[in-house]
């Protein structure tokens, strides 16, 4: 098999401090194989997507506990369409109520993970949505 | 059963094999303990509560003389609505304040900063300047009820707000109590509001610890945090454990200032999770009791026996708390209540059975405080000193989790310390590991979770909770106020207070006194942190490292 590994970059956008679900999620994605780069906290919009595009990654992937997700989100929609990313795949997971979920489809942000939601539909969700 | 003989096949069907019981600090539990197991684990202390090493509580009299305070984490919005929420937790019996503070606070931002945008009041309360504690504090009795402040990053700034509001009132500051969480270096394992890197921040903690010693001789500026630790996925061992690595970090560096053990060692206070297997949390509890006081009475040599004392808020639960079948988490929160008051804790919080879903309302909060209230006037938790104490089961894990939490700060020294552990990322990388082994024991069913992954519901009812909205009307009202600030307090004065500021931490001498200055003047939190971001830089995160260890 010659399959290229699927790259995802992992972000935390904003203040929020919550970690423990998105370093869940890392070391889910990398034990399904594919390569992850995890930002760490408090990143910017304009420093996650410029990171996306420096890496190349096909999955960008946001983690946000504090409430904060429309806001964060429409900045970072708007920064990952200048920069060309509209193709890749944008997904966004956190404390997130129903209400909101649609919101968020609606901004470009295919997959909607959020809390409780399993690692291996992240997992899966990734594998059938990456072209 | 019969003395007939019974083919082997059908005796092994019938005996079924025992379940094998190991807790989360890695202790092997047996069907039945004994007295022979207290003894072989080394014995029952014999001390009475109140006497060294205090394993069976700090007080002789524990909760018969008085009942824990409880202290729900409130905050939201501005100081003026926080301000009626606070009034309206005391009008229901509670005997404390815990502050939330909002993310822009927390990491040292002011609400007009760009990094504040859709931050402001979110998950707690905006501060700005001196005036945001004058009107959340307006009306409450200072002396009577104790107040909390939820920070860390900002810590020293939000201690000497405090302090400066008190004095303003009129409150002997040499007699004011009250207590700061500044506990920084947790921060860097779990919940993440850091803003300097990590030795000016353990710098800044000594700076309060060593201000308040000679200042405000009764505040506790710090409440060392296993509680986050846990929840970022530490075992109750390890959570213990770490904790005292921490707070011994910050007794070194207490000392070094050269203060005496006896002037402060008293006053540092902590903060443990109460989710789990109940016998586990009593013991570990129970054992953490007299480990402290080893380290401190015998380890430091402290004259005073208060010194040794393990004075702490047990609470919150909030990794126990789910998603699903919310209602459930009310009597989860119940039962971690009793874990508390059977643990021998000085002051209690619960997290609200809506709080996976929103800033808890009023109603969750009230449910959280009455189900205190249920244990002390109808259950009989406040009658007698550590009820399960003398429990064969209870004293033999007692003595095995005192084992396992020596093991978890010999790991930390094996690593070089608890500041080098968490520079280096390694103890953010274990914790993380032991996160990712608990979710996929959760999604396999081999970690049973009620409504997670049994007894789930088959129907599609939606679970009734009522969500608290967040209030744009409170961050607009806060830009205001903060621009009105700006424009009429006297600026050469705050010009010249931030200029002390950045001269003292140049001097690598204690900034308190400035910032108090700085307070005064209102000079705003994110002015003051910008001084000190001056002279220490902030923090970058150890991601790289923490990618190649997981």
């Amino acid at each position: 098999m010659t399959e290229r590994r699927i790259k995802v970059l992992l972000a935390k956008p904003g203040l929020d401090g919550h970690d423990v679900g998105a370093k869940v999620v890392v070391q889910a994605l990398m034990e399904a194989g594919f390569d992850v780069i995890y930002t760490g906290l408090r990143q910017t919009p304009d420093a996650i997507a410029a990171a996306a595009a420096e890496a190349g990654v096909d999955v960008i992937g946001l983690s946000i506990l504090s409430g904060a997700h429309i806001s964060l989100c429409r900045r970072i929609r708007d920064l990952l369409q200048e920069k060309g990313l509209y193709d890749k795949l944008w997904i966004v997971g956190g404390n997130i109520p129903e209400q909101d979920r649609m919101v968020l489809r609606q901004l470009g942000y295919r997959g909607v993970f959020p809390t409780g939601s399993r690692t291996d539909q992240i997992v899966s969700f990734i594998r059938e949505h990456v072209k | 059963m019969t003395d007939k003989p019974i083919d082997k096949e059908k005796s092994a069907r019938k005996e079924a094999p025992v379940r094998r019981v190991v807790n989360e600090s890695g202790i092997e539990i047996k069907p039945q303990y004994t007295a022979e197991d207290v003894l072989l684990t080394g014995g029952i202390d014999a001390s009475r509560a109140g006497e060294a090493p205090f394993t069976r509580g700090i007080h002789p009299l524990m909760y018969r003389h008085r009942p824990w305070t409880m202290r729900q984490y409130t905050g939201f919005a501005n100081a003026a609505d926080t301000n009626k929420r606070f009034k309206y937790l005391i009008a229901n019996g509670q005997t404390g304040l815990n502050v939330a503070f909002d993310l822009a606070t927390q990491c040292g931002y002011d609400s007009d900063a760009p990094e504040a945008v859709g931050e402001v009041g979110r998950v707690g309360m905006a501060v700005d300047t001196l005036r945001d504690f004058e009107i959340a504090f307006d009306g409450i009795d200072l002396d009577a009820i104790t107040v909390s402040l939820t920070i860390n990053g900002a810590a020293a700034i939000l201690i000497a707000m405090y302090l400066a509001m008190a004095e303003k009132r009129g409150y002997d500051v040499a007699k004011l109590r009250g207590t700061a969480q500044n506990d920084i270096l947790k921060e860097f394992i779990g919940r993440g509001t850091w803003i300097y890197p990590v030795d000016p921040s353990v710098k800044l903690v000594a700076d309060t610890i060593e201000y308040c010693a000679k200042v405000a001789p009764k505040y506790s500026p710090v409440s060392v945090c296993g509680y986050h630790i846990r929840e970022s996925g530490a075992t109750p061992a390890e959570e213990m454990g770490y904790a005292f690595a921490i707070a011994k970090a910050y007794t070194d560096a207490a000392l070094a200032r050269g203060l005496d053990i006896d002037e402060f060692a008293g006053r540092l206070s902590f903060n443990f999770n109460i989710f789990g297997n109940l016998f586990e949390q009593v013991a570990k509890f129970r054992a953490g009791r007299r480990l402290w006081a080893r380290i401190i009475l015998d380890g430091y040599g402290a004259k005073k026996p208060e010194s040794g004392w393990l004075r702490m808020i047990a609470g919150g639960g909030g990794f126990g708390l789910t998603i699903e079948q919310p209602e459930n988490n009310i009597m989860r929160g119940a039962y971690y209540a009793l874990i508390a008051a059977l643990g021998g804790a000085q002051t209690m919080a619960l997290c609200c059975y809506d709080e996976a879903y929103t800033i808890p309302t009023p109603k969750a909060q009230r449910i959280s405080l009455r189900t205190m209230q249920l244990l002390i006037e109808e259950i009989g938790l406040a009658d007698t000193v550590d009820p399960l104490g003398g429990s064969y089961y209870v004293e033999s894990l007692t003595n095995q989790l005192e084992e396992k939490i020596v093991e978890a700060m010999d790991w930390v020294d094996a690593k070089g310390g608890i500041v080098k552990a968490v520079s280096d990322g390694v103890i953010q990388a274990k914790v993380s590991e032991y996160a990712f082994a608990r979710q996929k024991a959760l999604e396999s069913g081999a970690l049973r979770k009620v409504g997670v992954n049994c007894y789930t519901d088959t129907d599609e009812e939606k679970p009734q909770v009522d969500l608290h909205g967040y209030d744009e009307m409170g961050a607009i009202e806060q830009l205001d106020a903060l621009r009105q600030m700006r424009a009429t307090r006297n600026n050469d004065a705050v010009e010249r207070a931030l200029a002390a500021v950045r001269a003292e931490a140049r001097a690598g001498r204690n900034v308190m006194p400035a910032l108090m200055q700085a307070v005064k003047a209102y000079a705003t939190v994110g002015e003051m942190t910008n001084a000190l971001v001056d002279v220490y830089g902030r923090f970058r995160e150890p991601t790289e490292l923490w990618r190649k260890v997981a």
